[in-house]
Order: structure tokens, then sequence, then C-alpha cells
């Protein structure tokens, strides 16, 4: 059995399912089943791949290597555990009466879906495919955030729906321009928009073409990423929607919406002058890590403080993979991989607590490791491994890319400690007392899933103080992939 | 310059002197139709100027010589626009005189008389009404100017018969330009001529008024000059409209069989042109002025825009 | 100019119509006369796919020709007009800046995007080349609609617009994206469409009408 095709069928068909069988008792469990069996399924892939190398599946439309397996497990990774966390949430949500049955299921139905468009997009080897599943992931989300139905809610999809589809739409201009540069390399064999053939070819492209094209996709893509100024739709969005769906927004939507920038800029690299891409892409993340970090401290609602978190780090990731290089490609996809796996452990205990305390003004929220200790010491080991403490894995990522930019563009320094210090005292300052304070809050009906929230820490210890071998050599293995 | 061409010359300005009326006419009797009211002849307007000139002049108090000067100019210069747009032929003797932009200067000229004449005798209405055409006026100006620079690029010369000579003598082309700048000219004709969305040629409204507001004070043979000079003004604006946008059938040549021929075609062309006309009088609702720079600003953007397509769909680098 | 085939002048044509369109849209200021304009444009947009097909005789631009017949000229218009009858939204929409100052805006916008455009004309092989500039350009004038527009409605149809800027540059700069892509493309508009129906419902239930203003509440403080 081919597991490529396991693993894009399995949350396909679920979603259906899920959409025609309504709320019934078994309906969270094959979530959970759907997802973990999409973990299994992209695991074995991964092996497959480490193991033969590259390969292709549907023709030549997809096309799994190094560089994208590495992302397809862990988007399955996070989904599976996201998944296994909305379970008691959502029923907890249930039970405070905030989501009604019909609700429930479309939130289970788009969950499933919203897997499928991530894993298509980044297993896709049409570039013009990338871009549809893209914009359908914006569509099943828009619709997961909107869940709650408040005016809030609905705002921030609205929000999120007009300034992401504008945003794609700059992309799909991206697209187009790339598709007009190939056409005159590749002619009109429909093969212009595959990957592996755009590759070969990156050296022909018009660099005239190419230019405006990469602009495009990183103006529009940069939307998707939160790049700072189209980053507005994003704070809304993670604090409105339902906590799983912050989860994976932060999770793997940004770093998929990232996959789908850097595959684009391997081809400006190629046809472009060294420096364009990568000058335009660390000036956008310097700027986003210093806009995110001023806002951090302005902010009010737990979630929105961490959405600005998300910003903060798809900054910092942006900046990395400008600098290029091996090494700062490989601080990057290092901080790709941990941020997703922290900050989504991170939304997990955020929601408990915000549940626990029914609120998610921080002033509002104290004495977490009273109510809790679990979820406060989550909330606090995760809040230390985003931050950069060592010895999680964050620490060592942000430490390779701050040498490597000492090194290499000593004057961007000061600016990455300016807002990195920012955002740590922001931070940290707001979370110490919600996790260590005085309270009175009452128990959930539904005991929380904790074990979520200590497996994604865990990794990211793990990942702070030794990376297997085989990870090593396949992030070196995709960091040189993107030269 | 043979006296075939002298002929031709005198043919076409005798023809758009008898012509104009009619057009004005045709106009009226079509908007009638479409408005569903009984419909004047169509030999109204030559009627109504016949009355006219049989009438004796009663001059205002204060009028100077200016304001007895001005319908004769003005029908000086509309006669003489309508010599120099080519309708029938563009090898008559003036047309080395047919440029474009000495056009608009013309129509010009004939603006500021009769503006001047308006304010001349001092009356509210009629500085009123002045003041408005210079309003529209200098609104219209530039978007006409914009339109002529279009279509004028196509034929790399400003000169009327050169462009008709370079569009209608050549193979088939469309341009997308064109469509533009034959909007704006639309909607400019239809400001300059005190047609409906900027003015209502047929009524007295002191709010609304234009064009009718500077003439009130007059009277006479020369009330029947400047009904004649707004005739062919709109019979010039229509002759340079079928000029750049539909030149088909106009003769290059200066014999008289060829005039002869372009005739019938030229009549056809100004019917339908007329009854257009009166179709856009008839489902458009006069706007308040105050919404007329709106309406010219948007003409002069489309011919602007006009412009900017010629130079990116049809240049070719 | 004359040595160009008639297939490229008509699809020149149908883009400048498309751009003319665009203007029109951002001048209008009636919703139903919008979604009219809206309707002609992809009108316009069929045309000149449909004789890109003609011209280069490639199946899946018949295809995605009428495709855009069903979506743009019937199906989303006639949602639009549905929505807007049911949600009883009032015939004016009252624009942010006032129009004239929005056209000169556009204008810069054109001028703009030609001379962005220009250089990958000069470039291109195909004869439509041009059209790239005026896609470009009336995705700018949609963005800048949406950008000035009160109404919730107005901005989808903004998108929409942007959407056939997108689909003008796509089948008739390059002469067809490839099917599946395409295909996809469509796909989405129309789902999001949807989306964005039930939205109305649910943003008029919340806040007894679609104006966006209503939609500012969440700022950072």
């Amino acid at each position: 059995m081919d597991m490529f095709v396991v693993m894009l069928a399995l949350p396909l068909v679920s979603g259906a399912l899920l959409t025609l069988a309504g709320e019934r008792a078994w309906a969270p469990n094959l979530n959970i089943l759907a997802s973990a069996g999409t973990f299994l399924a992209a695991v074995l892939l991964t092996v497959e791949i480490v193991a033969f190398g590259p390969r292709f599946a549907f023709g030549e439309q997809f096309f799994i290597d190094s560089l994208n397996v590495f992302f397809v497990a862990l988007t399955a990774f996070v989904g599976f555990t996201t998944s296994l966390f909305s379970g008691p949430y959502m029923k907890n949500e249930r039970a405070r009466g905030k989501l009604s049955v019909p609700r429930l299921r479309l939130y289970k139905s788009m969950y499933q879906f919203f897997m499928f468009t991530m894993l298509a997009a980044l297993t896709t080897n049409n570039l013009g495919l990338l871009w549809v599943m893209m914009e359908a992931a914006t569509l099943t989300t828009v619709l997961l955030v909107s869940l709650y139905r408040t005016p809030a809610s609905l705002e921030a999809a609205w929000k999120y729906f007009i300034l992401c589809g504008v945003g794609i739409a700059q992309a799909l201009f991206g697209t187009i321009l790339l598709y007009f540069a190939a056409e005159r390399v590749l002619g009109e064999t429909g093969n212009a928009l595959l990957w592996t053939h755009l590759v070969g070819a990156k050296a022909f492209l018009d660099p005239t073409i190419m230019s405006l094209a990469f602009v495009f996709l990183l103006v529009g893509y940069g939307t998707k990423v939160g790049l700072a100024p189209l980053h507005n739709w994003l704070p809304d969005a993670h604090a409105e929607g339902p906590t799983p769906v912050s989860a994976v927004l932060s999770g793997l939507l940004l770093n998929v919406a990232l996959y789908a920038l850097l595959r684009c800029k391997v081809l400006a690299d190629g046809a472009l002058p060294a420096g364009f891409a990568g000058n335009l892409m660390m000036g956008f993340g310097l700027f986003t890590l210093l806009v995110a970090a001023f806002f951090l401290s302005r902010q009010k609602d737990i979630k929105r403080m961490f959405a600005y978190s998300s910003i903060e780090h798809m900054g910092i990731i942006t900046f990395a993979f400008g600098m290029g290089g091996a090494i700062a490609n490989f601080a990057g996809l290092l901080h790709m991989t941990l941020h997703s796996l922290t900050k989504s452990a991170i939304f997990f205990a955020v929601g408990h607590a915000a549940q626990k305390t029914g609120t998610q003004r921080m002033d509002d929220i104290r004495g977490l490791v009273k109510i809790n200790p679990l979820i406060g010491w989550g909330l606090m080991l995760g809040t230390l491994a985003i931050l950069g403490m060592p010895p999680f894995g964050v620490f060592a990522s942000e430490f390779m890319i701050l040498t490597h930019a000492m090194q290499h563009h000593p004057w961007a320094t000061p600016l990455l400690l300016l807002g990195l210090g920012i955002a740590f005292a922001a931070i940290f300052g707001r979370v110490q007392p919600m996790v260590f304070g005085e309270t009175e809050a009452k128990r959930l009906p539904h005991a929380p899933a904790i074990t979520p929230v200590f497996v994604h820490l865990a990794l990211v210890l793990m990942l702070g103080l030794w990376i297997p071998p085989d990870l090593a050599r396949w992030f070196h293995e995709a960091a040189r992939m993107l030269g | 310059m043979s006296v075939a061409g002298i002929l031709g010359q005198l043919f076409a300005l005798v023809l758009a002197l008898l012509l104009a009326p009619l057009l004005t006419g045709w106009v009226n009797q079509c908007r009638a139709w479409l408005q569903n009211r009984s419909a004047p002849p169509l030999w109204q307007p030559y009627y109504t100027l016949h009355k006219l000139f049989n009438k004796d002049v009663v001059l205002a108090d204060g009028a100077s010589s200016l304001f007895r000067v001005a319908p004769f100019v003005v029908f000086g210069a509309m006669a003489l626009a309508c010599a120099i747009v080519p309708s029938l032929s563009t090898d008559l003797p003036f047309a080395p005189a047919a440029d474009a932009l000495a056009l608009v200067g013309v129509f010009g000229l004939a603006r500021l008389f009769i503006s001047l004449a308006a304010m001349d005798v001092g009356t509210a209405f009629g500085s009123l009404g002045g003041r408005r055409e210079m309003l529209v006026g200098f609104l219209a100006e530039p978007a006409l100017l914009m339109v002529i620079f279009t279509v004028a690029m196509i034929a790399n010369s400003t000169s009327v018969a050169a462009i008709v000579a370079t569009l209608a003598h050549r193979d088939f082309v469309i341009y997308p330009s064109l469509a533009f700048a034959g909007v704006a000219f639309t909607m400019v004709s239809l400001a300059e001529n005190a047609r409906v969305p900027v003015d209502n040629p047929a009524t007295h409204l002191e709010l609304t008024m234009i064009h009718e507001a500077m003439i009130l004070e007059y009277s006479g043979r020369h009330l029947a000059l400047i009904e004649w000079a707004a005739s062919l003004k709109l019979y010039a604006y229509s002759c340079l409209g079928l000029a750049f946008f539909f030149p088909w059938g106009i003769a290059e040549r200066d014999n008289l069989l060829a005039l002869a021929a372009a005739v019938p075609l030229l009549i056809l062309k100004l019917a339908i042109g007329g009854f257009l006309l009166a179709l856009i009088e008839t489902v458009n609702a006069k706007m308040r002025i105050f919404r007329a720079p709106e309406f010219l600003g948007t003409a002069f953007m489309l011919a602007v825009l006009g412009l900017l397509v010629r130079l990116l769909l049809e240049t070719r680098v | 100019m004359s040595d160009v085939p008639l297939s490229a002048q008509l699809i020149n044509l149908c883009a400048a119509a498309i751009l003319l369109l665009a203007f029109a849209m951002l001048a209008q200021r009636r919703v139903l006369q919008l979604i009219d304009l809206f309707a002609l444009q992809g009108f316009a947009l069929f045309l000149s796919t449909l004789i890109v097909a003609v011209k280069t005789g490639q199946t899946h631009l018949y295809f995605s020709a009428a495709l855009t017949l069903a979506l743009k000229v019937a199906v989303l218009p006639l949602i639009l007009r549905r929505l807007v009858q049911r949600l009883h939204v009032k015939g004016e929409v009252e624009p942010l800046i006032n129009i004239p100052t929005t056209m000169l805006v556009g204008i810069m916008l054109v001028v703009v995007a030609f001379n962005v455009a220009l250089p990958i004309a000069q470039l291109s092989a195909t004869i439509t080349r041009g059209t790239l500039g005026i896609a470009l350009a009336t995705v700018m004038l949609a963005f800048l609609m949406m950008i000035t527009r009160k109404k919730a409605i107005t901005q989808v149809v903004g998108f929409l617009a942007m959407e056939n800027g997108l689909f003008l540059a796509a089948t008739s700069a390059t002469y067809g994206m490839p099917m599946v892509v395409e295909l996809g493309i469509a796909l989405d508009v129309l789902i999001g469409v949807i989306i964005l129906g039930v939205f109305f419902f649910q943003i008029r239930d919340q806040f007894d009408s679609l104006d966006i203003h209503h939609l500012e509440r969440l700022k950072d403080h």
C-alpha cells in the first residue's frame, strides 16, 4: 500500500465522513483515529524517503524529497497531538455552552480537511496546486476561526479572509509570472509549474520576470506567514478561534506558508543575482521581529500575546533563511520545528488555563499552579522554551542564527537582540504572575489532556540537548537543498 | 489647389450649414419618440431660424458692442470648425489647417466670446451661465485634448485629415485605446453641447441651466445666429467623432464624384449618431451641476487611460 | 500594428474592456449595478479566454472559458444578487474616500502597473503580452476598491474582480495555465463566495448591518 496515498486519503475521507455522519459519540474518536493514522502513514513515508530517496506520486504532480518530508512528519505529528488535545477541550467548550452540536461537527470535518490541504500543499510538485491548497487551507480555517459566531470571532474571520484572500491573490499573480517565465524555457508542455522541472531550468529563467514574481510571491505567501506589515489578521484569528485552531494555525499553517516561500526562493536564487531574494527576506524578517516585539508588550489577551510571539518567531526564521548558507538554513529549519512544537504546546496549556479561569484576559488569570500544577508548569516551561532559555532547543537554534548573523551581517545583530530582549521581558513578565499567584477557580467537567503538552516539551528539550544523527543528517540535506 | 477642390470645400461648408439644423431637429424628434411625446416636425429648427431672422433685435440697456459682435464671432468660429473637420473628404483646401489642437482653440474662442457676452449685460442669470460654461469648458478641454493625443499617437500627427487617412485607409486594426478615447469623447461632447447629463437644452430651469442661461438676453437675428451656431457645434462634434472613430467612407480625393458618394454615408452615420445621442439623453437623468466636474473628471481619466493603453498594448518595442 | 493577427487584437480589446470595467466598478455607487458590471467583466474575460482557446486550440482553455462563463457571468452574480435582495442592502455604497480622488489614485495605480509590466512585456514571445500589465492594473484597481468601500458585499465584489484580473493574466498573457490549477482556482473561488454568503448572514445577525466599520473592534490596545 502506498503510504503517501494513505496519508492524503485518510484526512480527506474522514473529513467527508465526519461531515456526513454528524455528531455521533464516536466522532471525536474518529477524529483522533484518523489523525493517528495520518501520522503513522507520514512516519512510514518518512522512513521510506530516508531509505530510498525522493519519489513522485500521481504522475509528477506530487513529489516528496528530504525537504518536505520533514515538514510532512512534523505536520502530521502536531496534527495528531492537537486532535488528542481537542477531544476534551471541545467537550469542555460544549459543557460551557459555547458551542452547539452542529458546530462540533463543523469543527471536526474542517479540521480533517485542513490537515488534508496542509499535507497536499507540502507534497505537491505543482506550484499552481500549491497555491490552490494554500487558498483552500485559508477557506477551511476561516470557518474554524468563526466557530463561536461571536461578533469578535466573525470580525476576526472576516479580517482573516479578506487579508489572506488579497495576500494570496498576490501570490497567484507571482505564480502566474513564474509560469510566464518558465514557459519561455520549458515550453507549453504543462510541466512549466512543476518544481522538479523548474529547479533544473532555474538558471535560465528570465531575471526581470523572476524578480517581480518573487516580490509578489513574498508579499503573498508572506501575508500568510504573518510577515509585517501584513500580519494584522494573525493575532485576531488566533485569539478569537478555538484554541486547537490557534495551535494548528501557529504550529502548521505558518510553517506551510513559509515552506511555499522557501520553494520559491530556491528558484529565485537560481535565476537572480545573489542576495536579491535573501536580502528581501532578511529585511522583512527583521522588520517583522521588531514590530511583533513592540506589540507584544501591549497585549492583554493571552492568546493574542502568543500570536504575536508566533509573528516574532516567523520573523526570526524568515531572517535566518534570508541569510542563507548551510548553517543559517539548518538553524532556520530547526527553529521552525521547535517553534511548531513549542507554540502548539503553549496553546494547549493556554487553552486549558483559559477554560479553567473562564477568561483570556491575562490580568484575570492567576495562580495556575494551584488550580492545576500540570497546566501551570506546562505553561511556564513552554514559555521558557519559546523564550529561548537553555537547555530547550529554541536556545540552540536562536544561538546559531545569532552567531551566524554576527559573522555575516553584524549590523543586524543589535536589532535581533533588541527584538528578542523586548519579547523576553514582555512575555515573561506576563506569564509569571499567571502561573504563580492567588486564585479561586473551579475544576473542569472533563479532565484536560495534558500529555500532548509534555510530549511536545520533552521533544523540544531533547532537541536542545541532543539531535538524533538521522535527524541531523536529514536537516543538513534539506539545508543544502535550500542553497 | 484645383477648382474642384475649392468647389468641394464650398460644398462641404454649405452642406454643414444646411445639415446642422436638420441634425438638431432629428435629435429632438428621436427624443420625442423615445419619451412617448408627439414629435415636432423634422424641419422645426429651420422654422425657428426663419422666424428669428425676421424679428427685430431688442438690446439690453447696458449692452456693449461685445454683446452685438459675439453672435457673429461664435457663428463664424463654428462654421470654420465645420469647414475644417473632414466630413466628406480628407483632401480639401482647408485640410492642412485642420489641426486638432487648432480646432480646440476655435471652440475655445467661441466659448470665450459667448461667456463674455453673457456677463456683458450684467444680469444674474447671464453671469451665472457664463461662469458655469467656463467651469465645464475648463474641465472638458483637457479631456478633449487627451482624446486627441490618443488618436494622434496612432497617426503620428495631430492633423485631423492625417488621422482620418491613417484610420480609414489602412488594414482593419482594432485599437483598444480608441474604445477608451471614444467613451471619453462621447462624454466630452455631451458636456460641450449642453446635452443631458450635464445640461438640458429643453428647459429653462434657473437652478440647472448653463447654455440657456447665457443666451437669455439675446433676441432676433442674434439669437438665430447663436442657435444656428449651437447646431453647427453639434454637427462639428459629431463629424469629429465620426472622423476619429468611424472614418470609413470619407473620400480621399477632391473630385466631386467621390464627394457625392460620401454624402449619403455621412447622412446615414449622422442619423445613427443622432439617434444614439437621443437615446443617451433619454436613459440618463440630468445630474446636479456639482456632479459635472466628476463626470468630466471621469472623461479625462478615461482619455488618459486610453493613452496609457495605447502605450502599453499597441506600441511595438 | 497592422501585422498583429486579428485574434491578438481582439484579446487586447477584451483586456482593455476589462480594465475599463474595473474603472467603472470603482466609480459605481450602487450595489446592484456594481454586480452587473462585475458580470460584464466576467463576460469580457470569457470572450478573451475563448479567443485564446480558438487561437491555440488547447482543449482545456475551452473548458476554462466555459467555466468562466458559468461561474463569473452566471452563478456568482446570481448568488450576489440574491444576497443583496435577501439582506436588504441599501442601494448606495458610500465610499470612504470620494470617487474622484479614488479615480486619481486609480490612474496612478495603472501607471505603476504598466510601468512594472513594461519590461516583461518586452520580453514576452506571445503577442498579447500587453495584457499582463492590464491584468496587474485590474488587480490593483480591485484592491483599491476593497480598501475604499465600506460595505462587506462590495469588498467581496472587489475580491472577485481581483480574481478576474488574475485569470486574465493566466489565460491571455500566458495562453493558459495547466488545467488542474485552473480548476482548483475556480473551485476555491466558488467555495469562497459560498462561505462569504454564509458569513454575511452571520454578520448581519450579529451587527444588524453589513457595514464593515462594525468590524473594527479588535485592536491592539
